[in-house]
C-alpha cells in the first residue's frame, strides 16, 4: 500500500470527499512503544491500516549467532522485556532439547514458578495500559502496584527486576532464597484480593462494555488463518495452549484450566486474560505446595557445545506461543542459526484486519487488546 | 461616584484574581484527587504537600518557548486561545457569590452585576468559547488537531442543546432569568430546584461534563487517541490559556449548578431549628462549599470512568439527553399549568 494518496489530473467533482491519511506513531502515546501505523480515514472511520515496524530492530537473532550459548540467555531478556523469564525459559529448553539434557525436577518447578509470576506481571501491564488507552487511568496504577510486588519477588530471586537472566542451560543458577516461597503465597493472596478491584472498575462498567463489546471481532477460523496465538486465539474460541498441548517445564504436574472466549471480541480477550491471571495464581500455589527437594542444576559441561542438529521448541509466553528454532553445527561455540517466532509479531498481523471499519478511538483499544511488545516484534 | 464606579472595579479585580487563583488550585486539586484515588501522593515537592505547585507550573509555562507552526494561520492561531479564555472568565460577571456583604458601613451586593438576562448571558458567552476550540484546531494546520476540533464542535453544540433545555425548566420554575432572582425564587419556594427538578439537574450535570470536555467525554483532547487534541500544536502561555479556560469552565459549570439547583449562597435546612447555627456561616462560604463539591465530583468521575467513543457520545446526546430534556420541559409546563 502506498503511503501517499494518488494524485490525478482528472477534474474533481464539486462535492468531493477526501481520504485522510494520518500517521500514528512511532512516537504516539498509545502505540505501546515504537509501533507506527499509517491509517487511511474516511472521517473518523478507518478504511485501511498499514503497519510499519522495525524502529526497535537490534538484530538480536544475528547477535545470538555470535555469542556463546550462555550469553544468549541475557539477549533473550531484551525481546519481550515485560516478560523476560518466559523468554529465558523458551531458549534454555530449546538448547536442552538439542543437547538432550535432563533438568532436575526442582529446577523445572522453579522455572514454572518464575514464568507464571512473569505471566501475572505481564498481564497486569497489559491490563493497565489497555485500560489507560480507553481512558481508565486508575486501573493502570492499580495494576502496576501489584506488578511491583512480582518484580520484588523476581528481584529477590535473581537480583534483577526487568531483564532477569534467570535461567541457565541445564537448570537454574540459584536455589530459592529462604522464605521466598512464603512470600510468593502472600503475593497470591494479595493478588486474589485485588483482582475484584479491577473488575469492579471495568467488567460491568457500561462505558467499558460499549468500548470493548463487538470491537475487533475475529472468528476462530480466521484467527487460525492469520496465525494468532495466545490469549487472542483463545478468546476466539480455539482451545490451544502449549502448556496443556505440549507440556514443558513442570506443567504436566499441575491442574489448571484454559479460559476460552466465545465471541472473539476485545471484551472476551479482556476476560480471558483476567481468568489467566487467576489460573496462574492457581498454578503458583500448586507449585509452591509441591516443590520437590534436590539439586537445581544438571551436570552440564563447562563449555556448552551442543551436537550438530536443529530443533524447534515452543512455550506459552504471556503473549502467546513463543518458539525458538536453533541450529547447531556441533563445532563452534555459538548457534549456527538462531530464529525466534515471537507471539507479538504474529498477533500484530491481525491488526489491519481488526481495525478495518472501526473508528480512530478503537484503533488504540485494538492495539492494546492484542498485547504487543515492540522489543519482541522487531528483535 | 464611589458606589457606581470604584466598588464595581474593585469587585471585578477581586473576582478576576480569585477566579484565576481558584483555577490554578483546581489544577492542583485535580492532580491531588487523582493521585489519592490511584494510591499515589501527587505533587509533593514544591511547598508543603505541593501547595506551591500551581505557581511553579505557571512560571514554567511563562518561560516556555512560544511556538507558532510555520504553516499555521498566524492570526487565527494567536486569537484562538484568547477566544477560549475570555468568555470563560467573563461568565463570572453575573454569578452571585453571596447575597450582600457589609463592609465599612457600605452594603455591597455579592456579585459583579445582576443582569436581568443573566442566564441567557451565561449561555451565550459559554458558546463563544467553542469558536476558539474550532479555530485553534483548524488554524494549527495539522491533522490530529483538526480531527479533535471537528469532534469538539459536534460535541459541544449537541450537548449545549440539552443543557439549555434544562435551563428552560429552571426559568419556568423561577419566572426570571436573573441569577439573583433564581436564588431568591428558591428562597421563596423553600426548597432548592435540584429537588424540584432532579431530571433537569442530572441532564445539566452530564451535559456540563461534556461541555467542559471532561472525562468521560474528553474526546477532543483524548491524549491516547489524538495525542493532545486541539491544543497539540500549542505551547507556552497559549497552551496555558486553553488549560486555564478548561478549568475556568469547570468552575463556571459548577457555580451555575450551585446557583440554579442548589440555592446559591443559601444555607441548607433554614427551617430545622437545631440546625439553625448553619445560618451563621456566611453566604459566600456556602457558595464555595457547594461549588467545591461539584468540582470534586468532576475530578472523581475523571479518575473512575473510561472514555466514551465519539459515536457513542453523539448517540447519548441526541438520542437520550435531548429528548429527555425536551420531555422534562413539557412535563414541567403541564404541571405548572395544572398545579
Amino acid at each position: 500500500m502506498s503511503h501517499v494518496p494518488v494524485q490525478t489530473d482528472a477534474p474533481r467533482p464539486m462535492f468531493d470527499t477526501d481520504e485522510l491519511v494520518i500517521n500514528m506513531g512511532p512516537q504516539h502515546p498509545s502505540t505501546h512503544g515504537v509501533l507506527r501505523l499509517v491509517l487511511r480515514l474516511d472521517g473518523e472511520k478507518v478504511i485501511d491500516a498499514d503497519i510499519v515496524i522495525g524502529y526497535l530492530h537490534r538484530g538480536i537473532e544475528k547477535l545470538c549467532e555470535n555469542r556463546d550459548w550462555t550469553q544468549i540467555v541475557l539477549l533473550t531478556d531484551r525481546m519481550d522485556y515485560v516478560a523476560a523469564a518466559t523468554n529465558n525459559l523458551g531458549y534454555v529448553e530449546t538448547v536442552e532439547k538439542l543437547y538432550s539434557i535432563e533438568v532436575p525436577r526442582r529446577a523445572r518447578y522453579i522455572r514454572t514458578l518464575l514464568s507464571e509470576l512473569q505471566r501475572v506481571a505481564s498481564h497486569l501491564v497489559w491490563l493497565g495500559t489497555h485500560a489507560m488507552d480507553i481512558g481508565a487511568v486508575t486501573v493502570f496504577l492499580f495494576c502496576l502496584r501489584e506488578r511491583e510486588l512480582v518484580l520484588d519477588l523476581l528481584e529477590e530471586y535473581c537480583g534483577a527486576r526487568l531483564t532477569l537472566n534467570s535461567m541457565r542451560v541445564g537448570g537454574q543458577p540459584f536455589d530459592l532464597p529462604p522464605d521466598w516461597a512464603k512470600k510468593v503465597l502472600a503475593f497470591c493472596d494479595i493478588q486474589d484480593r485485588k483482582l475484584p478491584e479491577y473488575e469492579h472498575l471495568l467488567t460491568q462498567n457500561r462505558i467499558w462494555l460499549e468500548r470493548t463489546r463487538n470491537i475487533g471481532v475475529i472468528s476462530a477460523a480466521e484467527a487460525i488463518g492469520i496465525g494468532l496465538c495466545g490469549p487472542p486465539l483463545r478468546a476466539s474460541g480455539v482451545n490451544r495452549d502449549v502448556r496443556k498441548d505440549e507440556p514443558y517445564a513442570a506443567y504436566s504436574e499441575f491442574e489448571f484450566d484454559i479460559p476460552i472466549g466465545t465471541r472473539g471480541d476485545t471484551y472476551d480477550r479482556y476476560l480471558v486474560r483476567l481468568e489467566e491471571i487467576r489460573q496462574s495464581l492457581r498454578i503458583i500455589r500448586q507449585a509452591v505446595a509441591g516443590l520437590p527437594e534436590g539439586p537445581v542444576m544438571a551436570k552440564v559441561p563447562r563449555l556448552i557445545k551442543p551436537p550438530a542438529g536443529e530443533t524447534y521448541h515452543a512455550i506459552e509466553a504471556p503473549k502467546g506461543e513463543l518458539g525458538y528454532f536453533i541450529a547447531s553445527d556441533g563445532k563452534s561455540v555459538s548457534p549456527y542459526r538462531f530464529r525466534v517466532r515471537p507471539p507479538s509479531f504474529c498477533n500484530l498481523q491481525a491488526l489491519p484486519r481488526l481495525v478495518k471499519g472501526h473508528l480512530v478511538a478503537d484503533v488504540v483499544a485494538l492495539i492494546g487488546t492484542i498485547d504487543i511488545v515492540l522489543g519482541e516484534v522487531d528483535r | 461616584m464611589i458606589e457606581a464606579v470604584i466598588f464595581p472595579l474593585i469587585k471585578i479585580v477581586i473576582v478576576f484574581a480569585a477566579v484565576l487563583v481558584a483555577v490554578m488550585y483546581v489544577v492542583l486539586l485535580e492532580r491531588k484527587v487523582q493521585a489519592w484515588v490511584q494510591v499515589r501522593l501527587g505533587p509533593m515537592r514544591v511547598g508543603p504537600h505541593g501547595l506551591l505547585q500551581p505557581i511553579a507550573d505557571a512560571l514554567k509555562l511563562f518561560v516556555k518557548e512560544d511556538i507558532t507552526p510555520v504553516r499555521a494561520d498566524k492570526w487565527v492561531f494567536t486569537a484562538a486561545p484568547v477566544i477560549v479564555l475570555v468568555p470563560a472568565l467573563i461568565a463570572f460577571a453575573v454569578i452571585p457569590f453571596a447575597n450582600q456583604l457589609s463592609l465599612f458601613g457600605y452594603t455591597i451586593p455579592g456579585r459583579v452585576a445582576d443582569v436581568n438576562v443573566g442566564l441567557l448571558y451565561i449561555v451565550s458567552v459559554a458558546s463563544i468559547g467553542i469558536y476558539g476550540i474550532i479555530l485553534g484546531g483548524w488554524s494549527s494546520n495539522s491533522k490530529y488537531p483538526l480531527l479533535a476540533s471537528l469532534r469538539a464542535s459536534a460535541q459541544l453544540i449537541s450537548y449545549e442543546i440539552a443543557v439549555t433545555m434544562t435551563l428552560v425548566t429552571v426559568i419556568m420554575l423561577a419566572g426570571t432569568l436573573s441569577m439573583v432572582g433564581i436564588v431568591n425564587a428558591q428562597l421563596a419556594k423553600g426548597w432548592w430546584f435540584a429537588f424540584a427538578q432532579p431530571v433537569a439537574f442530572f441532564i445539566y450535570f452530564v451535559g456540563g461534563l461534556a461541555e467542559t470536555n471532561r472525562a468521560p467525554f474528553d474526546l477532543p483532547e483524548a491524549e491516547q487517541e489524538l495525542v493532545g487534541g486541539f491544543h497539540t500544536e500549542y505551547s507556552g502561555m497559549r497552551f496555558a490559556f486553553f488549560f486555564l479556560a478548561e478549568y475556568a469552565n469547570m468552575i463556571v459549570v459548577s457555580s451555575v449548578a450551585t446557583t440554579l439547583f442548589f440555592g446559591g449562597w443559601l444555607a441548607p435546612f433554614p427551617n430545622v431549628s437545631w440546625l439553625s447555627w448553619l445560618g451563621y456561616i456566611p453566604g459566600w462560604a456556602w457558595f464555595g462549599i457547594k461549588t467545591f463539591v461539584f468540582l470534586y465530583v468532576f475530578l472523581w468521575v475523571r479518575a473512575t470512568l473510561p472514555r466514551y467513543r465519539y459515536d457513542q457520545l453523539m448517540r447519548l446526546g441526541w438520542k437520550w439527553l435531548i429528548p429527555l430534556a425536551i420531555l422534562n420541559v413539557v412535563v414541567t409546563g403541564f404541571l405548572k399549568v395544572l398545579l
